[in-house]
């Protein structure tokens, strides 16, 4: 609870944001770069309590389940044919998924 | 017949008192009634249920041997992905697609014979409490249509209080299959982690997100868990071992010398008086019925809420990544391919995702990567020896499942810490990777809507939250003299 306790306190600025935005690939516009730098902060400001208790003798724990490597037989099996794989695609061209060019001119 | 359990629809069916394909035109029939106010489904499948269903009635009539739950419809939170039907998984995004191949539940649901009535709204991509953040508008409860059905499966919910099906599926992140059961006054279990499979489960926080069953009794819920779990070679987090008993345990429910822990850090300040003195009652019946309640403290709770804000937003940021508008869904801008992304990721999703994979974005950065998303997964080992230091004086936990009843639509839209608060006490058990079910525990006296009681138990002793949650449900039951639904107001004819 007692997410008023925090006593960080966290500054995002609008370009943080817009430089988060461009690793994340998604477009904003000025004023959804300023909105989100506000409320990231107070996020931020909120969340960033979990480093009262992590002390460095804890370990971390990425998963509930103690998982290692799960393998399968290496073998053939019955999977999507190509045109139910390209049913969804936005553009395809000869039984392939079409896209916008990938690499720039330099 | 809607208003019945869907295990006495199973008998009916037996019996030949009724035919799925009329069961199932009842149910579609509600659908055309209340929908239109509820909006609980995204897409109705008219045609294939009533194929469906009229397939298992010929069978029926060929003497087949059919499952306990055959012939009785079902609503699909829209995060499944069922082969040529419309899912969107409450975003723009993915608007018009239609899955090439069926997600391991709903191999198994038709394997069983339930029949698939539609796919039921969502908060974006399952992230949210109040199903507001769908792309499609908000689902209404059924008790108070200006009131939120719970998040982020708050169709699901809702469609099983208004008595359009009567099984749901949803899936729980951080309490998005318990929390809409608790404001709709039903019945939601998240099974342990690696229950039931993920395999066509679209993907918010992998290491968090579990399918579940969602109904109007514990006993109908138990049903279509073992209907729908079990290991899944599909799902390498899939647990390889057989499903816990939890239809003998809701049928036998006895909680006589059993352990009942209450969570110390899981009550009080921010908790409605309505919701505690329901909880409370619960706590006195349970002992009534010969169970032990002590007293446990979970003491790294308090950061389970800032935890579960990073990590799932980290692996959201990262899950999302799928969607660039290259191989299906939307596509939208001129340019390279890195310019039709961004074109595509700024109007496909909505404001709450872009929200949590900026933040997901940003505690995954390098030079903050420690600070936040490290310090995140070390509570989350300290939350998991909490819980094992609890097990170890009690057989079950228990708490309110969400701090309030349901809330206004609109009220908390433009507070996201707010709305995140819901999750306050569900979110301990994702991180645990353990389960927890939310039975009814009676109206909350400020306002006449339904409160939720959590049971939580260790990982693949699901039996025990149906063993608890069916001797409570009884116990007030014969308390009430009627099933805490029948108190909703009336919608439709029915």
């Amino acid at each position: 609870m007692a997410l008023d306790k925090v006593t960080f306190m966290s500054n995002i600025s609008r370009d943080d944001v817009a430089n988060l935005a461009k690793l994340a690939r998604i477009e904003m516009s000025d004023q959804e770069l300023d909105h989100l730098s506000q409320e990231l902060s107070v996020i931020l400001d909120a969340v960033a309590r979990v480093q009262e208790v992590a002390g460095e003798d804890v370990p971390p724990t990425s998963h509930p389940l103690p998982l290692n490597n799960v393998f399968r037989n290496d073998e053939v099996r019955p999977s999507l044919t190509a045109s139910e794989a390209l049913s969804g695609a936005p553009a395809q061209e000869g039984n392939r998924f079409k896209v916008p060019q990938i690499l720039g001119e330099e | 017949m809607i208003e019945k359990s869907a295990h006495e629809m199973a008998a009916a069916l037996q019996a030949g008192e009724i035919t799925s394909v009329e069961l199932v035109t009842a149910h579609l029939n509600q659908i055309e009634r209340v929908d239109k106010e509820v909006h609980a489904f995204l897409y109705v499948d008219k045609e294939g249920a009533l194929s469906q269903a009229a397939d298992i009635d010929k069978r029926r009539s060929q003497g087949a041997k059919l499952g306990p739950l055959a012939g009785v419809p079902l609503a699909l939170k829209d995060v499944m992905v069922q082969k040529g039907i419309p899912t969107t998984c409450g975003s723009k995004m993915l608007e018009g697609w239609r899955p090439p191949y069926d997600s391991t539940v709903v191999r198994k649901l038709k394997e069983n014979d339930v029949v698939i009535l539609g796919k039921t709204n969502m908060d974006e991509f399952a992230m949210g409490s109040s199903t507001e953040n769908s792309a499609y508008g908000p689902t209404h409860n059924p008790w108070d249509l200006t009131r939120i059905p719970g998040g982020s499966g708050g169709g699901s919910s809702a469609s099983l209080a208004a008595f359009e099906a009567p099984l749901a599926i949803g899936t729980d992140t951080g309490g998005s299959i318990r929390q809409p059961a608790a404001v709709t006054g039903t019945v939601g279990v998240k099974p342990t982690y690696g229950g039931v499979s993920r395999y066509g489960l679209i993907a918010f926080s992998s290491s968090l997100d579990q399918a579940g069953p969602c109904a109007r009794t514990v006993l109908d819920a138990a049903y279509l868990h073992e209907a729908i779990g079990g290991y899944d070679p599909m799902d390498s987090t899939s647990i390889n071992a057989p499903i816990p008993a939890v239809v003998a345990a809701a049928k036998n429910a006895d909680v006589k010398g059993l352990k009942i822990g209450v969570i110390k850090e899981l009550q009080g300040d921010g908790y409605q008086p309505g919701v505690l003195k329901r909880f409370n009652e619960s706590l006195e019946i349970l002992a009534s019925l010969g169970a032990e309640i002590v007293e446990v403290s979970c003491k790294h709770f308090d950061y389970a809420l800032a935890a579960y804000y990073l990590i799932a937003p980290s692996e959201c940021s990262s899950n999302l990544a799928r969607f660039d508008a290259m191989r299906y869904g939307i596509r939208t801008g001129e340019g390279s391919a890195e310019d039709v992304m961004k074109a595509t990721r700024e109007i496909g999703f909505g404001r709450e995702v872009k929200r949590r994979i900026i933040l997901g974005t940003y505690a995954l950065s390098s030079g903050y990567y420690d600070a936040y998303y490290g310090s995140a997964q070390k509570v989350r080992t300290l939350i998991s020896r909490d819980f094992a230091g609890a097990f170890e004086k009690a057989d079950v936990l228990v708490s309110p499942t969400a701090p309030t009843t349901a809330f206004k639509i609109g009220e908390k839209a433009n507070d996201p810490i707010a709305m995140y608060l819901n999750d306050i006490a569900t979110i301990p058990t994702n991180l645990a990777g353990i389960c927890g079910i939310s039975v009814p525990s009676g109206l909350a006296d400020e306002d006449n809507l339904p409160a939720g009681f959590q049971i939580m138990a260790p990982a693949m002793k699901d039996d025990r939250l149906y063993n608890v949650g069916s001797a409570l449900e009884a116990a007030l039951l014969s308390r009430w003299g009627k099933p805490i639904l029948a108190n909703a107001p009336l919608l439709g004819a029915r």
